[in-house]
């Protein structure tokens, strides 16, 4: 068990490098270095930089020494916790991104825990009820998870809500607690409001996790020992759920690793149809001005959190299910 | 059936993969609708512009949110397709131009009429449409799927829009098909630390997350760029996280099928190692490939059309699903025009085709199972 967190600790380390090459890459693809934008905005307001104040400014940012030092003299900045300064916002990045970023977590994991308690009921009764009308309805809610891109599922409720209800369905606080500080009554008020973009999010994962879910826990069903339990009386409900539901659980949580990457992805298009104030909106102004300091922060957090998130994700079944824990593998 | 006189069990014996591959396909309808509907959007695609009733590109400032209209087939008992002309109306409460159908004036719906050229498989010049009115002018037209706020027939476009968001999942998968198929053989033909180390990668590749990647990669592309070179950088950009999966398949049937007693027998009968991958192995595997890369596709076009949604992937004048769904961003254009959410169900049909498809060839991959 050792063994397993530690090669999952050290897979983590790994990926967040990789992700922050990656943000680098992001960040200095545009044509031009960042001192080059730097003086291009300041001089649509009007004010100038002189060639020697350039200069300057290219060897604090170690601009003119090889890409990787530049990786290196950045990835320090980071570290240390300073990620620069909003080019659009003329503010430090991170004051920029403020809660929103927690805000997204909040949603991505609102959902992840929605796609398991959904997920996991319908499956299992899919399965012990093969062939019944639920099992048909559950296919087919599935089937429509799997073919509507979230974002098309969030702009065909708004446009409904917005329709039939007169209301706009969107955003995650009521306009009075939108700029107020944090309290128990502006919690209660996420609490509201998270529910639908949650589930907006979750379905198409739900629908992955249902099919599985059913394939699996249908092959142990029809296992000579669950015939053996039957046949010596054991309730049905207690002979689905005391084995065959633990045995058919291994590749439903292998599978579940991937699922938080791909919630927050969803979450980034969704928010934006939604309106929803996580870092979405956020990175989509950022790209479109080139605020490649503010976009790059942005991929950054979101990969690192991404991977603690999926992290805990996988503890958290490893907990649940002990053939991890003994096994040492997923 | 040529084989008379042979029972189903000889039929059986005798029968190829690729045929005992097909029977079992054959059986799972859902898959063969599928194929058949996937087909169609292709051939739409290909004859894409003979379907258009209008220039896809043509804006018109006069004919700015014209609803959907049908076309209706009798006339007085006779059978006359037509449309109804348009009369424009300025609403006197919010001074909108309203469109009401004028059903005095009646256009009539004609096959094969000439409207804009346009070149037949981008080399036949021809003005040739499959249907539209003769000569239609101003408000005067046939709006299946209504316009946008230009004024550009959305049924045109959309037809239109086929090519573009059809092949770019094909351009992307072909590019993850080299990828995968290079990595995850060399994974599962040598195994021990190269396999280690790509199995590795890929796990780190599977758990960024992928839309904020593709959004970054995809702002930095360079203004100037031409239509087509942002194309291929977006099929490039897709496709540099969706090999895993196929890697991953590759890698499995490699492992599995390398220990199977034909390939061992083909070794020890002295086969050169290419020989057998090809010979040998890949007869085996190619299906559950295709299966694969047919469920890799929808993934393609979704990702495309999410990266045009946001304005970052394709850019106008190309025209794609995603282009189209752009339109409808805004809940409040939205509800004075619904029409405009119409790209949505070919984007929908595609996914579920092609997913229904890639399920049923996944259960006829293994024929002797």
């Amino acid at each position: 068990m050792l063994i397993y967190l530690a090669r999952r600790l050290a897979l983590a380390v790994v990926t967040c490098a990789a992700i922050s090459v990656l943000t680098f890459v992001i960040i200095r693809l545009p044509p031009g270095d960042f001192v080059d934008a730097y003086i291009a905005n300041l001089a649509v307001g009007g004010s100038t930089v002189s060639a020697e104040q350039a200069a300057a400014m290219r060897r604090e940012y170690g601009l003119d020494r090889p890409v990787v030092v530049q990786y290196g003299l950045w990835m320090g900045r980071v570290i240390s916790g300073d990620f620069g300064v909003s080019m659009m916002w003329r503010r430090p990045v991170t004051e920029v991104i403020g809660d929103r970023l927690w805000l997204t977590m909040a949603v991505s994991f609102a959902a992840l825990l929605l796609t398991w308690l959904i997920a996991l009921p319908i499956g299992i009764y899919s399965a012990a009820r093969q062939y019944s009308i639920g099992d048909y309805v559950a296919t087919t809610l599935g089937f429509i998870g799997l073919a509507i891109p979230n974002f098309l599922l969030a702009l065909i409720l708004m446009y409904l809500g917005f329709r039939y209800l007169g209301l706009s369905v969107g955003g995650l606080f009521t306009p009075e607690y939108a700029q107020a500080d944090w309290s128990w009554a502006k919690f209660r008020d996420l609490m509201v409001h998270i529910p639908l973009p949650a589930s907006v999010l979750a379905l198409a994962g739900t629908a992955q996790l249902i099919r599985i879910m059913r394939a699996n826990l249908l092959d142990e069903l029809r296992k000579p020992y669950v015939v053996t339990a039957r046949a010596k009386g054991i309730s049905e409900v207690r002979s689905v759920l005391k084995y065959p539901v633990r045995a058919a659980l291994n590749p439903f949580a292998s599978s579940s690793a991937y699922l938080f990457p791909y919630l927050v992805s969803g979450s980034i298009v969704v928010s934006l149809v939604l309106g929803l104030p996580t870092v979405g909106p956020l990175l989509l102004q950022a790209l479109v001005a080139q605020d490649m300091f503010l976009a790059g922060t942005i991929v950054l957090l979101l990969g690192v959190l991404t991977v603690i998130g999926t992290l805990i994700s996988d503890l958290l079944l490893m907990w649940i299910e002990p053939r991890i824990r003994l096994q040492g593998r997923a | 059936m040529t084989a008379v006189g042979l029972t189903t069990n000889d039929r059986l014996a005798q029968a190829t993969q690729l045929q005992l591959t097909w029977w079992r396909f054959r059986r799972h309808r859902l898959a063969v609708i599928s194929l058949i509907v996937v087909a169609l959007f292709y051939l739409g695609a290909v004859f894409a512009d003979f379907l258009a009733v209008m220039d896809p590109h043509a804006t018109d400032a006069r004919r700015s949110f014209i609803p959907p209209q049908g076309i209706t087939l009798f006339d007085d008992g006779a059978f006359r397709p037509h449309v109804s002309g348009l009369k424009g109306v300025r609403d006197p409460k919010s001074f909108k131009l309203v469109y009401t159908p004028d059903p005095a004036r009646k256009l009539p719906v004609a096959l094969f009429v000439h409207g804009y050229p346009y070149q037949l498989f981008g080399l036949i010049p021809t003005d040739l449409h499959l249907f539209g009115i003769e000569g239609g002018q101003g408000v005067d037209g046939i709006f299946l799927l209504g316009t946008d706020q230009l004024g550009r027939d959305l049924w045109s476009r959309l037809v239109v829009a086929t090519r573009i968001s059809l092949s770019i999942g094909l351009a992307g998968v072909a590019f993850s098909l080299m990828l995968g198929i290079l990595l995850g053989g060399i994974s599962g033909l040598y195994g021990g630390a190269i396999d280690t180390l790509i199995q590795r990668v890929i796990e780190v590749v599977r758990s960024i997350p992928t839309i904020p990647l593709w959004m970054g990669l995809a702002a930095a592309l360079p203004n100037t760029w031409s239509v087509i070179q942002v194309y291929f950088a977006i099929t490039l950009i897709i496709s540099l996280v969706s090999w895993t999966e196929l890697a991953r398949v590759t890698r499995g049937r490699f492992l599995a099928l390398r220990e199977e007693d034909f390939v061992i027998a083909a070794e020890l009968a002295g086969a050169g190692q290419m020989r057998i991958i090809l010979r040998h192995m890949l007869p085996s595997f190619a299906s559950h490939i295709i299966a694969a890369t047919s469920l890799a596709l929808p993934v393609m076009i979704v990702s495309e059309t999410s990266l045009s949604f946001l304005g970052l992937g394709l850019r106008p004048p190309a025209i794609s699903w995603g282009i189209l769904l752009q339109d409808a961003q805004n809940v409040q254009v939205l509800a004075g025009a619904p029409w405009l959410l119409s790209a949505a169900v070919p984007v929908i049909l595609v996914i579920l085709a092609f997913n229904f498809l890639g399920d049923g060839v996944r259960d006829a991959a293994d024929p002797y199972g």
